[in-house]
């Protein structure tokens, strides 16, 4: 490939992640292990205290990951996500007040109103194993969205998989 | 947006919309939206040569624009079926068939002549449209006849001509007065992303917004009457099934349990609705009188279950279900016994859309790739065959004359509306300058 071609190719890259990245609210990453036993360096806070409120907004927590990933036409939770379902479940054990809503989507592929029931099942595996995790039913609803509120708009892998999500969202803490 | 600003807001645009109603009798023309534009993709080889000639102006008030005869070429030629010859070719200029000089005609290459005279109502304050479909070869006219049209319902008459000249040549109803509704994302992805709900007549004009929210807007279908709308809307942060009338304006919530509340259809006498509702713990298929407020749950199972529309005499519900692992369609009793599988072929068939009669259902297919097509089922003969030719095909609706099937694609991450014909030899892009445009419902027959 000449030069020119290839920095075309680059910009033409950057200009697709770039359009596909600005609507993005969370990656979908595994969740990260807690830094230096914890501690941050901005607050002096334990980012493993899955009660501590503070740590919603904690980067070093887990508790500050809120967004569950799936597959196709899956509703599973892959186990790298259990351990943040597991740290909100004994946050909402130790905080009986704070109240979530699982908002729950599918990605574009097929028709509309099955993707609405596919997204609420999502939203029901997660609220099974906030459940199993300590959180009582009165503190979680499912509310399924299917396709209709996408976080990434191409018609691409990369972006089904983004869309494919389960988001834990407080509405009291 | 609080709750309130956002029924306020649905409210509001609900009264002004019902305020264009009135004034411009649904006909006006300063569309407050962008107008589909349809175009042909694919017509069938040798459509047939018909010649429109302009309608001539007898009536008192001044002459639109766009003729009579604009608006019957149009619709003629939109069906790929037909082919109008151009303006400049018309070698004369009849109103009635005893003014045809046939040889002339057939050397122009016409099979058909279409002309009239638009002349004040005999009684009343308007208009009346007199019109003859004459034969070139056979030298005689097929069909003579005088439509009253209400005052500002000149477009719309020309759509009940259009379909009169349809039934004539086809021997099927034609479906230009119709309307479509259909869902608007303006600003998709922003901050300022807004949902319309809107209906235009079945050749893009005239669109009116019915409903606008920030928040999702979905499902949109018509009772039989084309009266009423029933929708789903995500205003409260739920997902509500809606009825809104569209001439009074008055609008109800019909169903707002825990879970989904989605996927209405209305029965053919209009008195039930059936819907998916997931209160039971899975999405099940429901049917709502809407006169007492009874509710009857039909399915009983973990699987979703979805996307419920009628057979043509209301006994039976054909549903969207995963019960077999993958989405299929299943028909029920709409007593809830006889549940029965009807499609086989290909990892995904949803969202089935009834022709004419009960023998095809238009659905969403997939046989296994990441493309999803429109296709159509054949119940007697059991086949299936795809129709259109996408990779993110969606929500088809048919026509009430069973002619074409109008559905949503997308295009470089936008969405459109396309329609194909039965057969599959007729394609149309339905082209839309702003917004995501996506589920298109065909209204009923108007009457």
């Amino acid at each position: 490939m000449n030069t020119g071609l290839r920095f075309i190719a680059t910009v033409a890259l950057a200009l697709v992640v770039a359009a596909c990245a600005r609507d993005v609210r969370d990656e979908p990453v595994a969740p990260s292990a807690p830094a230096d036993g914890g501690i941050s360096q901005t607050d002096r806070i334990d980012a493993r205290d899955f009660s501590d409120a503070r740590n919603l907004e904690n980067p070093d927590s887990i508790l500050s990951q809120r967004v569950i990933y799936f597959e196709f036409d899956r509703s599973d939770v892959r186990a790298q996500f259990r351990p943040i379902i597991e740290a909100h479940a004994a946050y909402m054990d130790a905080n009986p007040s704070a109240r979530v809503s699982l908002e729950s989507h599918a990605d574009e592929r097929g028709s509309r109103e099955y993707n609405l029931g596919l997204g609420e099942r999502r939203g029901s595996a997660v609220r099974q194993l906030l459940s199993a995790g300590g959180a009582s039913s009165g503190q979680m609803e499912v509310v399924s969205y299917g396709e209709e509120r996408p976080v990434c708009r191409e018609s691409n892998n990369e972006c089904w998989q983004r869309n494919r999500r389960v988001e834990i969202v407080y509405t009291a803490r | 947006m609080s709750l309130k600003e956002k029924l306020s807001l649905d409210f509001v645009t609900t009264v002004k919309a019902i305020g264009w109603i009135l004034v411009m009798g649904w006909l006006g023309t300063a569309p407050a939206h962008a107008q589909l534009r349809i175009e042909i993709v694919d017509g069938v080889e040798g459509a047939t040569p018909v010649a429109v000639v302009p309608f001539v102006w007898a009536a008192s008030q001044q002459a639109p624009a766009t003729g009579v005869a604009d608006v019957v070429a149009a619709n003629l030629a939109r069906t790929g079926l037909f082919e109008a010859i151009p303006r400049s070719q018309l070698i004369e200029r009849p109103t009635e068939p005893q003014d045809v000089g046939f040889g002339a005609w057939r050397l122009v290459g016409a099979d058909y002549l279409i002309m009239g005279r638009v002349v004040d109502a005999p009684d009343g304050p308007g208009l009346e449209i007199e019109y003859h479909l004459v034969d070139v070869n056979a030298e005689t006219a097929v069909l003579s006849q005088a439509l009253p049209v209400r005052p500002g319902g000149l477009r719309f008459g020309a759509h009940r001509v259009s379909d009169a000249i349809y039934e004539a040549l086809m021997g099927v109803p034609g479906a230009f007065a119709t309307r479509i509704a259909y869902v608007v994302v303006q600003d998709s992805g922003t901050d300022d992303e807004v949902f319309e709900l809107i209906v235009a007549d079945a050749d893009g004009f005239n669109p009116q917004a019915v409903v606008r929210n920030s928040e999702p807007i979905m499902s949109p279908a018509w009772s039989p009457d084309g009266r009423q709308i029933a929708y789903v809307s995500f205003a409260t942060g739920r997902s509500n099934i809606i009825v809104q009338d569209l001439y009074t304006g008055q609008n109800r919530v019909v169903s707002s349990s825990r879970g989904i509340n989605g996927a209405p259809a209305f029965s053919p006498d209009g008195r039930f609705l059936a819907v998916s509702l997931s209160r039971g713990g899975s999405p099940d298929i429901w049917l709502i009188d809407l006169e007492t407020n009874d509710r009857r749950q039909l399915t009983r199972h973990w699987s979703i279950n979805t996307e419920p529309v009628w057979s043509k005499d209301g006994e039976v519900i054909y549903f969207t279900s995963d019960r077999a692992g993958r989405p299929q369609i299943y028909s029920i009793g709409r007593d809830g016994a006889g549940l029965a599988r009807l499609t086989f072929e290909g990892e995904y068939n949803s969202r089935a859309s009834v022709g004419l009669d009960d023998r095809f259902l238009a659905l969403v297919h997939s046989p296994g790739n990441n493309d999803f097509r429109i296709g159509i089922y054949d119940r007697e003969t059991e086949r299936l065959r795809v129709l259109s030719d996408g990779r993110m095909d969606e929500s088809p609706s048919f026509a009430p004359n069973g002619s074409m099937i109008l559905y949503a694609r997308r295009d470089n991450g936008r969405g459109e509306l396309a329609a194909v014909s039965a057969d599959g030899r007729v394609r149309q892009r339905l082209v839309n300058s702003e917004g995501d445009v996506r589920e298109p419902a065909w209204s009923p027959l108007l009457r």
